[in-house]
């Protein structure tokens, strides 16, 4: 993975929105370029790390890139409009500036992916980190054995991206599974908890890796289920979230035990903080 | 360390003026003690500015008293709220700015930070054994801090031997002091009529090599390491091993942690005055034209409200999830990110809690160790 300096610590690269989409109420994608374009044509990221987006005036926050790592032209940010930051963002458009440094931290494992079946349980916008693995599985497809896409959100309103996942579950051994806490009308998935979905889940635990992205309650929950059926620690990975400032593990927000999260993770192997992932307060 | 060898000098004490004029000729600024609002501060030195004498700070848990030294002697205090964490770790600073064009295209600009030589006088054996783990937070290779790294670079550090521990004082049982052991340009070790003094680097050599000192006595050498050895026995607080990691984390439920969520305000001094706590916020100040803003980082507490706000929750909503993390980190994350405690034992977050919680005594009831050594 190629590192910038400049980028990493500050200050921030400016970059141009490209295009906006609105999601879902809350939930929106801004595709990115840097204005600098020998600075955008060196920008390389893997699935799973994060960039610290900048809006004038206002401040940094971090959020993963959703976008294809193979597309160079283009970095996509999936946000939800939740705090001073995201508002901003979202009332951007196209045409308009914001500053990005990274990327950030390590992404998931995909080097180790090959032959296994593979996993994703994400809940809400966790979906947003893994949905780069989902497009680099499908072009790669004769590499990896089945893939099996678990997304859970409270209200049917939050699920975003549903063509693709009725398109993802039609495609050859390919299983999607999806619920809503609370549905709606004309919902065609589960209504329930995500949770409740797991046993449906067709894969072979002895040839899987599993990738979990969201709530730390349901993916402990996905875990234990998963290990229950006899996947192995070492191919469990799951992508935490912590207030992050600086996102080059100096500003010590995102310490989680012994680990910054910013650096060290935000994809952690599961054996990394299974001991601290049930004591509410780290 | 002060041992007999022909670069061990002596300093009378009428010579520190002299000590200082030559440190100023090799063009460092003088920072050293002076008395501020009852408390030993280290600020920029007056060439005509003396330095305090004759002055012991008296420590307890949640009080700090400036008393006298019957030896009438300059180094006679243990510490003061600070350490040398505020002249590299800068407690604000700015570290970009942008400009808006009427286009609305966004120009980046990285501050310069200022970074003055300066020489710190009078820096104690746990203040550079916080240095040190500092510089392994904010000098990690290939991530250093400019501003941090420009600062430190131009340091130059005169260190004392603690003839005098505070009550509050544990380094003899971390391992950091009394006596300064490793990280100073020059080491004193003052003693009734004047210093021992040694030379830890080319500077500190440099310097000596000005004022034309006679080398110290057998007999001084072996009264600066004697009191060093006694100032050492006579700390009564202590933490019960060098790495508790394993203790701690294994009590992540203790009932103590009530106990001291109880008391503890949650105000975040012991954050300010830890001499290793690097935990720093990032906020924006827009100027008031629309036409430019700039980004600082200002010293953060895991105390606060906002260090562990994640969008909708807190991952530590109450005083007993921050104190433990404020605690587990300082001696057990410690040893995962850097290879030893975060704690050096200066004291400072015992004599400058408003609620006087004792954190030796926090640690022994968590790991059932006795926090005062038995006489």
């Amino acid at each position: 993975m190629t590192r910038h300096a400049a980028i990493d610590a500050g200050p921030p690269h400016a970059a141009t929105v490209v295009s906006r989409v609105q999601e879902s109420p809350t939930i929106f994608t801004l595709r990115l370029r840097l204005d600098d374009p020998a600075a955008q044509a060196a920008f390389r990221f893997a699935p799973g790390q994060f960039n610290m987006l900048y809006l004038y005036g206002v401040g940094e926050v971090p959020v993963s890139i959703m976008s294809d790592p193979e597309e160079h032209g283009i970095i996509g940010h999936t946000i939800r409009a939740i705090g001073r930051v995201t508002r901003g963002l979202s009332a951007l458009q196209p045409g308009d500036r914001v500053g990005l440094r990274g990327p950030f931290g390590r992404g998931w494992p995909l080097q180790d992916l090959g032959g296994n079946d593979v996993v994703l349980v994400t809940g809400g916008l966790g979906c947003a980190p893994a949905v780069s693995v989902i497009h680099y599985v499908l072009r790669r497809r004769a590499r990896f054995g089945r893939l099996v896409i678990i997304q859970g959100v409270k209200h049917a309103d939050d699920l975003i991206w549903h063509m693709q996942y009725e398109q993802w579950a039609k495609l050859p051994d390919t299983q999607v599974l999806v619920a809503a806490s609370q549905g709606a009308a004309f919902w065609p998935w589960h209504v329930g908890r995500v949770t409740e979905l797991f046993g449906l889940a067709r894969f072979n635990p002895a040839r899987a890796v599993a990738m979990l992205c969201g709530p730390e309650g349901m993916m402990r929950a996905a875990a234990e289920s998963l290990l229950g059926r006899g996947l192995p620690e070492a191919h469990l990975y799951l992508s935490m979230e912590r207030n992050m400032q600086c996102g080059v593990g100096r500003c010590g927000h995102c310490q989680f035990g012994g680990a910054f999260v910013c650096q060290n993770g935000p994809v952690f192997n599961w054996a990394e903080v299974r001991d601290l992932l049930g004591h509410r307060g780290f | 360390m002060f041992n007999e060898t022909e670069h061990t000098v002596f300093l009378p004490h009428d010579r520190l003026a002299g000590l200082l004029a030559a440190i100023r000729a090799g063009g460092w600024q003088c920072v050293g003690p002076r008395v501020e609002q009852g408390a030993i501060v280290m600020a920029p030195l007056a060439e005509s500015e003396g330095l305090p004498r004759g002055l012991q700070a008296d420590q307890a848990p949640g009080q700090y008293r400036l008393g006298a030294d019957a030896k009438q002697r300059y180094f006679a205090w243990a510490n003061g709220p600070q350490a040398l964490k505020p002249l590299v770790f800068a407690p604000q600073e700015t570290l970009w700015r942008v400009a808006r064009g009427t286009d609305g295209a966004l120009t980046f600009e990285a501050a310069v930070p200022d970074a003055p030589k300066r020489a710190v006088i009078g820096v104690r054996a746990c203040d550079l054994a916080a240095l040190a783990l500092q510089d392994a937070h904010f000098l990690r290779k290939g991530w250093d801090d400019v501003h941090y790294a420009a600062r430190r670079a131009q340091l130059f550090l005169v260190a004392v031997q603690c003839a005098v521990p505070a009550a509050t004082c544990f380094c003899a049982s971390t391992g950091d002091g009394p006596t300064p052991g490793m990280g100073y340009d020059l080491a004193l070790a003052e003693l009734d009529a004047g210093f021992v003094v040694v030379a830890g680097s080319a500077a500190g050599r440099a310097v000596l090599q000005q004022l034309d000192l006679a080398a110290a006595t057998p007999a001084q050498i072996g009264a600066a390491r004697e009191q060093g050895d006694a100032a050492a026995a006579a700390q009564t607080r202590r933490l019960p091993g060098r790495d508790l990691r394993d203790t701690l984390m294994a009590r992540l439920k203790h009932p103590q942690w009530d106990a001291v969520a109880a008391r503890c305000l949650a105000c975040g001094s012991c954050t300010a005055v830890c001499p290793t706590c690097f935990c720093h916020a990032e906020h924006e100040a827009p100027a008031l034209d629309g036409a430019s803003s700039h980004h600082a980082r200002e010293w953060d507490s895991c105390f606060g409200e906002t260090h562990g706000h994640l969008h909708g929750f807190n991952v530590r909503p109450d005083i007993r999830t921050r104190y433990r993390q404020w605690l587990t980190h300082k001696l057990a994350g410690w040893h995962d990110q850097f290879g030893r405690s975060g704690c050096v034992g200066c004291g400072r977050c015992i004599a400058w809690c408003p609620a006087g919680i004792d954190f030796t005594a926090e640690v022994a009831a968590l790991t059932g160790a006795p926090d005062v050594k038995e006489a």
